[in-house]
């Protein structure tokens, strides 16, 4: 029988053989599930994994869309991953990512039609605040109540999406849209618009920030004392409390963060790619960054990776939907075993497969 | 505003309808979570029990079938979750949710041919006389057998978890992992048989809904059933009789709303639809505060994954 | 990875379906839906509409869709790939995808748009919607002969001038047959849940309803209706199965009629960018055969109205009519201009409630 032995130290090689591992498992599983459906599956992975970078169509449009597509996944994640290392468990991202975009598109509604350049830069700081404001009610209620975090910004989220209805259908309801619940367009509006920079290249502020993150989060979690204390606090808070941590600002730090963050994709979202507050605009990043959390195993880098691979996932899922006339749910499905596979082979990294008979007790 | 049409028992009745798949899972969650396992793949669960218990009922003809296969369905769907997390000791939160993205996708591709169909009837269970009393009649008899099956199921998690040793077995693998190993009760089979609960009543709950409550199968038609019933597992603060109650609050608030409109009153509806989970912040606020009583309820080991170290 | 890529690719090759080798000679059709083809109303209509293109058209053209495509930047990325691919009309079949075609079309002035239900147009963007309102007027005269509690229920989904058009057009028809009907409106604020919607439906029987309208796009409200014993009306798509007792008649989106000809005008190569409003007439909007519940007598006013609508000798908003206020609106025999019914945002005299702000 197999026994898991843990390892001393997380293993570097399997660091970066598990996910080429997950992937190759999931090509093969994903190939079954294609040739079921009547595909050729050498195809449909084709068009999934190769068509968006490589193909000559589609490529120079894909490749700058994979950033955009990944963007808000990574800022969303790299927050995230800091408060996970800490074993501070924020779940509700969806939510300070919907509170965030409803801040700052109010900074912008609210002095309608006025141009200013120091208008994007309000809301971006309006954005970031508003998720960081709501992260803080699961810390508050943390440390003064032991309330759980995990419940507290789950439930959250619900009263987030309850929130932007009554927004998008009340006072944030655009004038000009026929009583439809939605915004007003930031497309429409200069100054609040989160536009390509260059053209063509799908860099919006939103990917320059993600991309600064990367690399701040990066220092600071593997040059600077807070990361340090991050992974102190995770492994043990006693431990972390004796060398003079407060576990508490812990909470209250890694929640803010990761709220920020969570606020400030969801301002660069609704500003720039998705245009407008709608009860749709929401579509799940706030979870699908925890998974992009664990995919990158907590790191900066990895998450980036991690990002553009489910954003690649997503791209490439809807080319084979039209060009294969594969069903929505078949991506869906083909993405969920790709998650599977990836949390499955991590097993790897932190234990070794012993092979060894069965005692007799 | 007229409330002369306002009838409260009717009103109660169709709660009592609405209630139920929230209610079967979490109940189902319930028992899970007591057991130290937090698992997010609710909605996968429940949409993965409505596909499989619609299949199976259109294909037999026969609504218990489809409930019992909506029931293995579900277990067999969760069981991915156990390998993951319980073997391969892969992180819940992630997991829950990868499992809720996978049920989405494959309930959608297994129901493909299935839209557009008709289950059979679930037969109600209607005692002669007693259905037609007043007040009682209503409420008690009249409903389909499911719902009874809901509230026993309550009951009978309420009765293991208080006076059975295999409540405690569960209850001490929540609590405390490393303890309950070092007893000798093996946690890993303990989640595992767990989990594998949660996932049956999770799928039943699904089946209730395509097969009675809609009565049909749709893609997604489960719309965040799964979620709110993992906010009633924390508004019930653990317990399984407050199940009960959270699913009639959670149900109650939203058929209220409807009801409320259909007479004419001029709501807030978005207002009204976040007052559940604010309620449930608040209960699980005051039952945190208190640590003694916290500890009581909440399952210490909630989420955080085991290896035996011997 | 790179290994992997090359072996791939090698693979995709060896198999001969490299590149986008595709047969040119085909004029690509794509269509982007906002639910999955299986929701048994919006999608699925569409759907419907897109197959009959490919039945008519036969091997002259090659279609291609998209479901559940968020309205917003998916929208906007799956409606440029297909476009990059080399589609030369694609259909965006949801309100919220107006602006997202327009942003795209200005990147391809080549390829053809067609807008659903939006108000936008461009050189290359259409906009179509269908006067579903006209079916309504028919459904509302048959709720209106039938209802024995006076009561008819109805489940809406935003209040968009779309939703108040048809309230209000149902409502005056069954007011003109039936002086003392009352119509209770349910919000639902969405268009497809089918739990949500069968528990409307519940709610508005229990508020003394016998009759159920909707303009949500799930069968839920149909099922409920048909075990609580009382009638209903199809939207969407006929919905007979779910109701073969309640279902009375049925508003049927038919998309197909417009989608072929507008397939057939790329074709010809004699498209040029319009905004279609149509009816029963041009056969946009169905309406369902009746039910033999609906009397005999029924049947054939029903009828007289859908012809005298297909004639041009009746509209749904012919007036006298008031608005809710009292104040007049169409002054005798006037009839409603096309800018006022695309903006409506008032109940007609009679409807009780406010329309939520």
């Amino acid at each position: 029988m197999i026994r898991l032995e843990p390892r001393a130290n997380p293993s570097k090689t399997m660091v970066f053989l598990t996910p080429i591992l997950a992937v190759i498992a999931t090509m093969i599983a994903g190939g079954i599930l294609f040739t079921i459906l009547g595909k050729n599956p050498f195809e449909a992975i084709r068009i999934i994994f190769l068509d968006p970078l490589f193909n000559e169509q589609f490529a120079s449009y894909a490749r700058p869309q994979l950033l955009v597509k990944a963007a808000p996944l990574v800022m969303i994640a790299l927050g995230l991953s800091v408060g996970f290392r800490a074993n501070i468990w924020n779940i509700g991202a969806e939510g300070q990512f919907i509170m965030g975009a409803i801040g700052g598109a109010a900074v912008a509604l609210a002095v309608h039609p006025l141009e200013s350049v120091l208008l994007f830069p309000l809301m971006i700081i309006a954005g970031g605040l508003s998720g960081m404001a709501y992260a803080m009610i699961p810390a508050i209620l943390k440390t003064k109540f032991n309330a759980n975090e995990i419940l507290v910004s789950l439930m959250l989220v619900y009263v987030a999406f309850n929130f932007l209805a009554a927004m998008v259908t009340g006072p944030l309801k655009s004038p000009i849209g026929y009583n439809f619940p939605e915004s007003r367009n930031f497309q429409e509006y200069p100054s609040a618009h989160n536009a390509e920079l260059i053209a063509n290249t799908g860099l919006h502020w939103g990917v320059v920030m993600t991309l600064g993150l990367v690399i701040l989060c990066y220092i600071i979690l593997t040059r600077h004392i807070f990361g340090y204390r991050v992974q102190l606090m995770g492994q043990s808070p006693k431990a972390a409390k004796f060398s003079g941590v407060s576990p508490n600002w812990m909470i209250v730090i890694c929640l803010g963060i990761s709220g920020a963050f969570a606020g400030m994709a969801g301002l660069f979202e609704v500003a720039g790619p998705a245009g407008k507050l709608t009860t749709t605009f929401p579509v799940g990043y706030g979870f699908t960054a925890i998974i992009v959390a664990f995919l990158g195993r907590l790191h900066p880098i990895g998450i980036l990776l991690a990002g553009l691979l489910m954003a690649l996932t997503y791209i490439g899922g809807e080319l084979a939907q039209f060009q294969l006339s594969l069903p929505a749910a078949s991506i869906q499905v083909f993405q969920g075993m790709l998650l599977f596979f990836l949390l499955a082979t991590d097993v790897l990294v932190h234990f070794k497969p012993r092979f060894e008979k069965r005692k007799t007790i | 505003m007229d409330f002369s049409s306002f009838s409260t028992l009717t009103f109660l009745a169709t709660v009592m309808a609405a209630a139920t798949p929230i209610m079967f899972a979490a109940i189902g969650e319930l028992v899970v979570e007591k057991s130290g396992v937090l698992n997010l793949g609710v909605e996968g669960m429940m949409i993965f029990g409505a596909v499989c218990g619609f299949i199976a009922a259109v294909s037999t003809d026969s609504p218990t079938i489809g409930f019992i296969a909506a029931a293995v369905g579900g277990a067999g769907i969760s069981f991915l979750f156990v390998i993951l997390t319980q073997y391969l000791k892969a992180n819940q939160v992630a997991s829950g949710l990868a499992l809720t993205l996978f049920g989405l996708g494959l309930s959608a591709l297994m129901g493909h041919s299935y839209t557009g169909i008709k289950p059979p009837s679930s037969a109600k269970l209607s005692v002669d006389g007693l259905s037609d009393l007043p007040i009682v009649g209503r409420l008690i008899f009249g409903h389909d057998a499911m719902i009874y099956l809901a509230i026993f199921l309550i009951l009978a998690v309420w009765y293991f978890l208080k006076y059975t040793r295999g409540g405690l077995i569960l209850r001490a693998v929540g609590e405390n992992h490393d303890a309950a190993h070092a007893l000798g009760y093996r946690v890993t089979r303990v989640r595992t048989l767990a989990i594998l609960f949660g996932g049956a009543c999770a799928g039943l709950g699904g089946a209730y809904l395509s097969l009675v409550r809609v009565p049909q199968w749709t893609e997604g038609m489960t719309a965040g059933s799964g979620w709110i019933a993992l906010a009633i597992v924390v508004f019930a603060s653990w317990k399984p009789l407050r199940i009960l109650l959270g699913a009639y609050l959670f149900g109650g608030v939203s058929i209220l709303q409807l009801n409320l409109q259909a007479m004419g009153a001029d709501i807030p509806v978005a207002y009204l639809s976040m007052a559940p989970y604010l309620v449930t912040i608040l209960v699980l606020v005051i039952m945190s505060a208190d640590r003694k009583r916290a500890s009581l309820n909440a399952p210490a080991s909630l989420g955080r994954a085991f290896h035996a170290s011997s | 990875m790179k290994l992997l890529k090359t072996l791939l690719a090698g693979a995709a090759l060896a198999t001969g379906l490299a590149g986008g080798a595709m047969a040119e000679d085909k004029t690509k059709v794509g269509f982007v839906y906002v639910g999955p083809v299986g929701d048994f109303g919006w999608s699925y209509e569409h759907d419907q509409g897109r197959k009959a293109v490919v039945e008519a058209l036969g091997d002259k053209v090659e279609t291609s869709f998209v479901e559940s495509v968020p309205e917003g930047a998916d929208a906007e990325r799956v409606m440029t790939q297909m476009a990059l691919s080399g589609h030369k009309l694609i259909f965006t079949t949801s309100f919220g995808y107006m602006d997202p075609t327009i942003n795209v079309a200005k990147k391809f002035p080549n390829v053809k748009f067609e807008h659903a239900t939006g108000f936008k147009q461009a050189d290359n963007v259409s906009n179509y919607s269908a006067r579903f309102y006209e079916g309504r007027t028919i459904i509302g005269h048959i709720a209106g002969h039938m209802t024995e509690s006076n009561t008819i229920g109805y489940i809406a989904s935003f209040p968009i001038p779309e939703v108040i058009r048809g309230i209000n057009a149902s409502y005056l028809a069954a007011k003109k047959v039936n002086p003392d009907v009352k119509m209770k409106i349910v919000w639902v604020y969405t268009w497809f849940d089918p739990g949500k919607e069968a528990d409307a439906a519940t709610a508005l029987i229990e508020q003394g309803a016998d009759i159920i309208m909707q303009h949500t796009d799930s069968p839920a409200a149909m099922t409920i209706a048909e075990e609580k014993g009382i009638y209903a009306f199809g939207q969407a798509s006929d919905m007979k199965q779910f109701g073969p007792n309640a279902r009375l008649s049925s508003i049927i989106d038919d998309w197909a009629p417009y989608y072929i000809a507008r397939t057939q005008a790329v074709l010809d190569g004699t498209w040029t960018s319009t905004a279609t409003w149509d009816g029963i007439k041009q056969g946009m909007v169905g309406i369902g055969e009746f039910s033999d519940k609906v009397p005999a007598d029924v049947q054939a006013s029903a009828t007289a109205i859908k012809d005298a609508i297909v004639a041009g000798t009746m509209h749904s908003f012919t007036g006298p009519i008031n608005k809710q206020d009292g104040s007049v609106w169409l002054k005798d025999g006037e009839t409603a201009d096309d800018g006022t019914l695309a903006t409506m945002n008032f109940y007609v005299e009679g409807i009780e409630g406010d329309i939520p702000q």
